[in-house]
């Protein structure tokens, strides 16, 4: 608004899943922090080649999974035997058996709720804008190009170093984006 | 050129070795993207709206049933002492057996490393939801008074009455709508790339807003990617345990009962494999004709098309071998109304049904032996569609075969459909067949980042995927 406009990163454009792989390698071995590699489709090998640790989402998923059954059973003890008691076919008021079934939907239930809600707020989505999405270029991502960003919050970003790093790295077409 | 071809100067395996693509024709990732985004971006085709036309009919056929069973009570339909579980119910499992191919695909042959699935996981997905649909109204109206069909559900209320969860209608409760819960979610996921991609490419402005709106903002970040396939993982981890309880459940709502014919321990494993067979039988229904209309052969090839047959084929068999088990056990057991039953089934005067069952479940699958007609889409289409009459004749005969005659032959009956039972099975089609073919129109039918991912161009490692073969050798030491 201001008029200062700050970039908000360097992209280069790669043609192959390999180029863009060993490109990865390159920048990660190089010491960025701040960048990330986009494609259209999960890249095998992809998060080696960008040193990134194994996805957390499995926690949030393991959590919800524990919520499900601990609710599950304990609501259906607690409806069944303590608030609302009542004989059926001379069944016991609470047995683990009866409520077992209910008990794993819940489990699976909040299971995939925690693995969906945990990949968003992992990502940060919803995310309704990112200077990225601007460019026309990288409209291509989800076509058939791959790219490199490296953004310039990184410590080590300086535009002329990074263009190098890009360009050796085999990258035919570099840009530098607005925020 | 991302499409490049493997160069011709490489080492090529012999032919009988070599891997058949799964993409024919070596397409790259700008004509998948092409070819299943311009579905929905062409001007609907003539024969879309030829279809679409009277789903929507069928659909209001519906809506105007319901109402009137609502408005009327239940008593429009034909169950009648003894049979009090007639269409109602036998609807609601075939339809509710149809969704499980969806979930099969999506999540089992995810697990099992089953890369063909790609091709048709999204739109079998779609069925699935829709499926589940149809068969949610049956139970909501089969108790008859719609308006307390919050009842179900533990939501306290003014009585201070809890559900009790002694009742495997109470586990059906919560497997049907987790099921539909977590398809939704997981379908949904699947989703969020491919809006993406139709974002990207859309030209009208309110296009790009509601897909934008849709994909969340996806930009294809590979640190997204990560916790994305991730969650995909434990989605398919989650959901397979699921769709094999959710018919389980559905077969205890009858085996936890007494009645000869219901009181059985294989109906879970039973139900399962039929819900398989039959949500098969509806995807290649649907596939066939789409994967012309819209030329996805190179997509859907006739490879999957030869797949789906053999799950088909096995789920067939196992159904069969079910069928057999029961008049073996039935026999074994040496209980007279056990026996009388199963005597019944074959030879009573529902032995019209049992027939069809037979013929149709049973035998006409075992056509998929013979590869000719693995690869005779016509033959494929029509025996698609026999599979499905036979399995909606298999949950007819176990709900009402079962209880027209039961222990006390003073308490016999025939059970007859009403016209309002057929109208509204009608209807349920019409719900059924809009939703999917909205689906095809407006969202990505084919998984577009995913087919793009099976492709040998996106395999790094792969000299389509651009590695260079001298290159792989120094990798090795990291």
């Amino acid at each position: 608004m201001n008029g200062t406009t700050k970039p908000y990163g360097i992209i280069g454009e790669f043609r192959t899943a390999a180029a863009v792989l060993h490109a990865a390698e390159k920048v990660r071995d190089a010491g960025y922090r701040r960048w990330d590699v986009f494609t259209p489709f999960p890249v095998h090998g992809m998060d080696k080649a960008m040193g990134l640790k194994n996805s957390k989402v499995g926690w949030f998923s393991f959590i919800g999974g524990v919520l499900g059954y601990t609710t599950g059973m304990l609501m259906i003890w607690w409806m069944n035997r303590i608030d609302y008691p009542l004989v059926v076919g001379g069944k016991p008021m609470f047995s683990p058996y009866s409520a077992f079934p209910p008990s794993y939907e819940l489990t699976i239930l909040f299971g995939a709720f925690g693995s969906l809600g945990g990949m968003l707020f992992l990502n940060r989505l919803p995310r309704l804008y990112h200077p990225l999405l601007k460019n026309k270029r990288f409209a291509m991502v989800t076509h058939d190009r791959f790219f490199v960003v490296i953004e310039t919050d990184d410590p080590k970003f300086s535009e002329s170093e990074t263009r190098a790093l890009l360009e050796q790295a085999g990258s035919r077409h570099i840009e530098l984006v607005e925020e | 050129m991302a499409a490049a071809a493997t160069p011709a100067n490489l080492p090529q395996p012999p032919v009988e070795l070599q891997r058949i693509p799964l993409v024919a024709n070596n397409h790259g990732f700008g004509w998948i993207s092409d070819r299943v985004a311009s579905i929905s971006e062409d001007r609907a085709p003539v024969w879309w709206w030829i279809l679409f036309v009277p789903s929507l009919l069928c659909l209001g056929l519906l809506g105007f049933m319901l109402s009137y069973q609502i408005s009327t009570g239940v008593g429009v339909w034909g169950n009648m002492h003894p049979v009090m579980w007639g269409w109602d119910i036998v609807n609601f499992v075939w339809w509710i057996g149809i969704g499980h191919a969806g979930t099969l695909i999506s999540a089992i042959l995810f697990l099992l490393r089953q890369r063909w699935r790609t091709a048709v996981n999204r739109s079998a997905e779609a069925m699935t939801i829709f499926a589940v649909m149809c068969a949610g109204i049956y139970p909501a109206l089969h108790v008859g008074r719609v308006w307390y069909d919050w009842w179900l559900f533990p939501i306290p209320n003014p009585y201070s009455v809890w559900p009790q969860f002694r009742s495997p209608l109470m586990w059906d409760v919560f497997a049907v709508s987790t099921y539909f819960t977590v398809s939704v979610l997981f379908w949904y996921m699947g989703l969020i790339p491919d809006l993406a991609v139709l974002r990207d490419r859309a030209k009208s402005r309110l296009r790009q807003f509601m897909y934008g709106l849709g994909s969340f903002g996806w930009t294809g970040s590979n640190r997204h990617w990560s916790n994305y396939e991730k969650a995909y993982l434990i989605l398919a981890g989650l959901s397979t345990p699921l769709v094999l309880s959710v018919h389980s459940i559905v077969s205890l709502d009858f085996a936890v009962s007494q009645l000869p014919g219901w009181h059985t321990t294989i109906f879970p494993p039973y139900f399962v494999a039929g819900a398989v067979f039959s949500g098969f039988g509806m995807v290649l229904t649907l596939l066939i004709p789409l994967r012309s209309m819209f030329k996805l052969q190179d997509i859907i090839t006739m490879r999957h098309i030869d797949i789906m047959c053999k799950v088909t084929l096995t789920t067939g068999s196992i159904v069969g071998y079910a069928y057999a088990m029961e008049f073996f056990i039935a026999w074994y057991s040496g209980n007279p109304n056990e026996q009388f039953h199963f005597m019944n089934r074959a030879l009573g005067p529902y032995q019209w049904a049992w027939i069809m069952m037979v013929s149709c479940n049973v035998l006409v699958p075992q056509f998929f032996w013979i590869k000719w007609f693995r690869q005779n889409l016509v033959a494929v289409f029509i025996i698609s569609i026999l599979v499905n009459v036979g399995m909606w004749f298999e949950r007819f005969v176990i709900i009402v075969v079962s209880l027209h005659r039961d222990f006390l032959p003073s308490s016999w009956g025939y059970y007859r459909p009403s016209p309002v039972d057929m109208c509204t099975y009608l209807g349920t089609f019409g719900l059924f067949f809009t939703c999917f073919l909205l689906f095809i129109r407006f969202l990505p039918m084919i998984a577009i980042s995913e087919v793009k991912g099976v492709t040998a161009q996106a395999d790094p490692h792969h000299p389509a995927g651009g590695a260079k073969i001298e290159e792989r050798i120094p990798d090795e030491e990291e």
